[in-house]
């Protein structure tokens, strides 16, 4: 990085941070601070729920998925668009019919306090945890990059969106969601311009997306119905379904986003915006990672992206033999893929088969030399990070873009870990205030300014926890499956919980509570036990919850009714 | 705890007040019909690509 790349990066970062510190620094309201400016349109909420969703996890491991796995991963978000049209058409208006600060009042006006409080807690286990692991992803990018220790980075990102956060709220963090998202498009815009620019003249968008299809990259589709194929269709709609609903309506830190707002109409306008846009979003960050494989196929790279992990263990003969059989390796697979380009083009059916054999083979044998190499290193220190995936895309950054685009390149990385940061400290601080200490301190309620005051102490809290526990992150070896995982571990409970208070109104606290603590045992268990798709634990949870809700209910006492419950 | 409900919140049987749309009904169907195109796009990208 030079000083052109130093200027974008603190330019764009700590500008908007401190724009977003200063706009809102005079924050004093309860609602404002709690649920942003009461005239916030459906573009900024769109922008906002948008912003919250794409992490740094999004820009760094999504590329390197495709580069590794290819696009299937698309799938994953299959069920996104059907689950904001439920939330749009059941979850907002029933919110913003109750006028609540947070997701699990609405547990506690429906069923009881402890529910809400079960509810609240689910969510800030999750949330609370995966907080670490997001600001942990930057943080590895700019130590590679700048060779600074990676605790201080942690700390010091750490330190700037408590800083802004702390400071408006949901209003700063609405505020800076804007520009963080202007910066991210400029900066993928940027890539994907440089990486078509980059490739072998006369390849092109079309001649690379026939390799990486040969090479089983941009399978975006799979309709197999094996259940232990991590990503198709029917994961996609269905256990995405899921996902999505639970993340995007029992989620404070996606329903803080749209609960606020001028009226219901924006709320449901901003997350149509992103039913929309999402998946074609994804995609094209997809296709990024596939066409960087490509591109990789005649540039030379390492054999292991993560230099730094390569290097600290790669000191024998036996590491820079495999070097050297990589370049040859890859030579091999550069030489192949152009016969076949030759093949196909020439319209000789079985020259092309025969030269698309020869292609395939080269690749996989520089596959199976990458795989020696992760299996080197795990020889030489059994605790060393094997997945290299996470630094494709910033070693494509760091040594094929002009400087000015490198700064703004890290720029996104660090604009997206903070909005979805900035979101996750302010939904744990607000629940944490508003569901737990206004529950143990109810007559704190009416003084608005301890209110705030309190708001703001635990969103800091919260976001020193999530700094040290971001220092103890290192085991998370893929970053987003690692935050799906553990998502899909509560998520499922957690939605329970929310379609029997919706759609169940028979069941009663007592039966939904101890329900929800059964099927989260049951959860944890399978998870621990079986080998199946992580994101079939949000139908499961959902499922075993809504069941045992039934079942419970059925014999347990009859639920009071409301009316005679106020008579009582 | 909950704060009373705002009284000058609007029904959510609301117009979408989006050109083209009269209900929130017609916003859904669109939606839901995008993801369709979306989905068989790229069930075409994967025929012609893999």
């Amino acid at each position: 990085m030079n000083v052109a790349d130093w200027v974008v990066l603190l330019g764009t970062i700590v500008g908007i941070a401190a724009y977003g510190s200063w706009r809102t620094r005079r924050v004093r309201s309860l609602d404002t601070y709690l649920r942003g400016n009461a005239s916030t349109g459906w573009g900024t909420i769109g922008v906002s729920v948008m912003a919250t969703q794409a992490s740094a996890i999004t820009f760094l491991s999504i590329p390197g998925q495709g580069f590794e796995s290819g696009i299937g991963f698309v799938q994953n978000y299959f069920g996104l668009p059907l689950a904001l049209i439920i939330v749009c058409a059941v979850f907002l208006p029933m919110y913003r019919r109750l006028n609540v600060y947070t997701a699990y009042e609405f547990l506690g006006q429906r069923f009881d306090e402890k529910t809400r409080l079960l509810g609240a807690g689910l969510f800030l286990l999750q949330r609370g945890l995966a907080a670490g692991v997001t600001i942990y992803a930057p943080a590895i990018i700019i130590s590679t990059v700048l060779g600074w220790p990676l605790d201080l980075v942690i700390v010091l990102t750490g330190l700037l969106v408590i800083v802004y956060t702390v400071t408006g709220g949901s209003e700063a963090v609405a505020l800076t969601h804007k520009w963080q998202m202007a910066v991210i498009s400029a900066g993928m815009v940027t890539a994907m311009v440089v990486l078509l620019l980059r490739l072998p003249a006369g390849l092109g968008f079309t001649g690379a997306a026939h390799v990486a299809g040969a090479l089983g990259k941009l399978q975006a589709v799979d309709f197999s119905l094996d259940p232990s194929r991590r990503y198709t269709v029917w994961t996609g709609v269905f256990g995405g379904l899921f996902l999505s609903l639970a993340y995007f309506g029992t989620d404070q830190s996606q329903v803080q986003r749209y609960i606020g707002g001028a009226s219901l109409r924006e709320g449901r306008l901003g997350l149509m915006f992103n039913a929309v846009l999402k998946i074609p979003m994804q995609f094209v960050i997809l296709l990024l990672g596939a066409l960087l494989f490509v591109f990789y196929q005649f540039a030379p790279h390492p054999v292991f992206f993560n230099q730094a992990e390569w290097r600290r263990h790669a000191q024998d003969d036996r590491f820079q033999a495999l070097e050297a059989e990589h370049a040859g390796a890859v030579a091999q697979s550069q030489s192949a893929i152009r016969g076949w380009l030759e093949a196909r083009a020439s319209h000789d059916t079985a020259r092309e088969a025969s030269a698309r054999a020869v292609m395939v083979a080269a690749s996989q044998r520089t596959d199976a030399i990458r795989a020696e190499a992760k299996a080197a290193l795990l020889a030489a220190d059994p605790r060393a990070k094997t997945k290299d995936s996470d630094y494709v895309f910033i070693t494509f950054i760091l040594t094929q873009l002009p400087h000015g685009a490198v700064g703004l390149l890290v720029a996104v990385m660090f604009a997206a870990a903070l909005s979805s940061k900035a979101s996750e400290l302010a939904a744990l601080g607000t629940t944490t205030t508003i569901d737990f200490w206004r529950h143990f301190r109810p007559l704190a309620a009416a003084d608005e300014a301890r209110n705030v005051r309190v708001a703001r102490r635990f969103t800091a809290l919260w976001g020193v926890f999530a700094v040290a526990f971001a220092l103890f992150a290192g085991f998370a070896e893929n970053l987003i499956e690692a935050i799906n995982i553990l998502g899909s571990i509560f998520y499922g409970v957690l939605l329970g919980l929310f379609v029997v208070a919706f759609f169940l109104r028979r069941v009663g606290g007592s039966a939904v509570f101890f329900a929800a603590v059964t099927a989260q045992a049951l959860v944890i268990a399978m998870y621990f036990s079986l080998n199946i798709g992580y994101l079939w634990y949000n139908l499961i949870g959902c499922a075993a919850c809504i069941a045992f809700s039934v079942a419970l209910q059925a014999v347990l006492p009859p639920r009071a009714s409301p009316d005679q419950g106020r008579a009582g | 705890m909950t704060p009373a409900p705002r009284p000058d919140e609007r029904s959510e049987a609301e117009p979408p007040d989006v050109p083209g749309f009269r209900t929130w009904r017609g916003v859904y169907l669109f939606v839901f019909a995008f993801f369709v195109l979306v989905v068989a796009l790229l069930t075409v990208f994967t025929r012609v690509f893999s």
